[in-house]
């Protein structure tokens, strides 16, 4: 699977209450709703800076505080391709997982804000367009390859009715 | 080789010799979601074709982060919930019962040696008595009510060894705010930790909850302790389960351990935005708050309660502060009122809202204004996480959050405790 698009920076820490605010997301299932509030604490201009495909990249701990699923769903139906960053908090990796957002974890330092990269999930590389470099990419637990692979976790039940990992 | 607690509970479960990093398919002890994670759940639960929960008698939902509905929309997400439950044939625990946390153990859902997954990150707080408890998201929530399992990647645990004792006015909020501090908001990412020392020991069921509570905010995945006689005299006056107690082995194989004098900690605040972002109350004290929030998963107790009732008895607040009350659960209100610790309160100028969650994560009963400053004894201030991005969050213990509230600014409670 191959995916491209430009690089939005982000620092490290970055927590599901920023992805999505407390004040939208108790209100609504519907997530191209929520998704216009995306990143609205950090840049509340960003849902308009996204052009389908691109990419969220992050320093360290993307995802940390709650368990809010609302927030891969929301960046999700922002049409942001897949997440890159050094380290993802576990239950929004787990999260991104079920539902079907790519998550990457990888050095992130050398790509900047507006960076084209074309993100390789089989042969585990991201190529730098703009500077002209790969990155390697630490591989998805097996575990997930397998929840991935069925469509996310609501299609491997269907398809199994339990956990067949 | 020896084991940790989170290995030999993932290992009973999972029928399996499980070690750190393996990956183990679990049976779940119990299963809870809340408002703001259940109505998703329900969603994935009909979209993987799930008929029934797994078992009636180990599935729950809690109405708490929005109650009462404050919008037509939350209104429509309780219903689904409302209806949902009683199709289903499980416990509901709807508006006023309380925040999920303080229920499940209080309402004797919960007991040590359980391996219990919750919908919301909170859900690590039983680890105070001895449960393998973590949050997950909605898709894993529905996956565990349909099917009473759900994978896990047995973690590495860091023991955090906490030696001495805290001195007065020095708290359980205290001593885990200095611990997110000093590991950092990623500190114990992906692993278990267990909390273990003379100073632990010295702690009551209450206040050891706040500790567990708090472990997600240095990304663990649980909070363990193990039992003792006051865990187990706990439980028993909460639950009729018969609990199965585990306790880490002596040699035990730890990723990291960390040693700690309780008796050198005073009382802490973390300053906005972040959880990790930690001082000893000195550098902070004398800065103006507009509101005192006591309540929440971490600090609604009713030990918490009369901590902060002793120290405003007989005084009134600040004029100039909002000084807002949330027992954590109905049962806790109750006895709080029976002891007079409301009343006390009350009288000093708290207003008392709903047991839940609102005012910590944003959603009504104490939005705070643009500028303003907030003392709170939850476990999160992040920006915008009490519903305004331009308001500033501090965190410390009901003792300081009192102390606060009487002054109008950031106060040391070691002020009025002997």
């Amino acid at each position: 699977m191959e995916l491209k698009g430009r690089s939005h920076k982000f620092g490290n820490d970055v927590n599901t209450d920023y992805i999505i605010s407390g004040r939208h997301k108790f209100k609504t299932l519907d997530m191209n709703e929520l998704a216009k509030y995306v990143m609205e604490d950090l840049d509340p201009d960003f849902y308009s800076k996204i052009t389908p495909g691109d990419f969220i990249v992050a320093g360290s701990n993307f995802g940390c505080g709650s368990s809010r699923e609302q927030a891969p769903q929301a960046i999700k139906c922002a049409g942001i391709g897949a997440v890159l960053a050094k380290s993802f908090a576990r239950i929004f990796y787990r999260n991104a997982i079920n539902i079907g957002l790519p998550v990457v974890e990888c050095d992130t330092d050398a790509i900047n804000s507006g960076d084209e990269l074309v993100v390789d999930l089989s042969k585990g590389i991201i190529r730098n367009l703009t500077q002209r470099r790969e990155i390697a990419v630490k591989p998805l637990p097996e575990v997930m390859i397998t929840i991935l692979n069925d469509g996310g976790l609501p299609a491997h039940f269907r398809k199994h009715g339990t956990f067949n990992l | 080789m020896g084991k940790t607690i989170a290995e030999k509970i993932l290992g009973r479960h999972s029928g399996t010799d499980a070690h750190a990093d393996e990956i183990v398919v679990a049976d779940l002890d119990f299963v809870m979601g809340q408002d703001g994670t259940s109505p998703l759940a329900i969603r994935a639960f009909n979209d993987m074709g799930g008929e029934k929960v797994f078992d009636t008698g180990k599935v729950a939902m809690v109405i708490d982060h929005s109650a009462p509905s404050p919008l037509e929309g939350v209104s429509a997400l309780h219903k689904l919930m409302r209806e949902f439950t009683a199709d289903k044939g499980i416990k509901l625990y709807d508006i006023g019962c309380g925040v999920c946390h303080q229920l499940m153990p209080e309402q004797g859902h919960v007991v040590s040696g359980d391996l219990v997954i919750g919908a919301d990150s909170h859900t690590c707080s039983y680890g105070a008595i001895n449960v393998f408890s973590t949050g997950v998201g909605s898709t894993d929530l529905a996956a565990g009510m349909i099917s009473g399992k759900l994978w896990f990647k047995v973690p590495e645990t860091f023991k955090f060894q906490v030696n001495g004792k805290l001195g007065p006015g020095v708290y359980a909020k205290d001593l885990i705010l200095y611990l997110v501090g000093d590991v950092t908001a990623d500190g114990a990412t992906y692993m278990a930790a267990e909390y273990v020392g003379e100073a632990i020991d010295a702690l009551s069921v209450e206040a050891r909850f706040t500790i567990s509570n708090m472990a997600i905010e240095m990304g663990a995945k649980a909070g363990l302790m193990e039992a003792d006689a006051k865990t187990e005299a706990w439980i028993k006056a909460h639950s009729n389960r018969v609990p199965q107690p585990v306790a880490a082995d002596a040699d035990a194989v730890y990723a990291k351990v960390k040693e700690y004098d309780a008796s050198k900690i005073g009382p802490q605040v973390a300053r906005p935005h972040t959880v990790d972002n930690v001082s000893p109350i000195e550098e902070v004290e004398g800065t103006p708050i507009q509101q005192a929030m006591l309540g929440t998963c971490t600090n609604g107790r009713l030990e918490d309660l009369t901590i902060a009732a002793e120290i405003v008895r007989g005084k009134k607040i600040d004029p100039d502060v909002r000084f807002i009350v949330a027992p954590s659960s109905r049962r806790v209100y109750l006895e709080a009122m029976n002891r007079g610790v409301i009343q006390a309160l009350v009288e000093a100028g708290a207003a008392v809202v709903t047991p839940g969650c609102g005012p910590c994560v944003g959603t009504h009963n104490g939005v705070p204004s643009d500028g303003e400053n907030v003392i709170s004894t939850a476990n999160r201030n992040f920006k915008g996480r009490m519903g305004n991005n331009r308001a500033f969050v501090y965190l410390g213990s009901p003792a300081t959050v009192a102390a606060s509230a009487l002054n109008g600014k950031i106060t040391d409670p070691r002020r009025y405790v002997r």
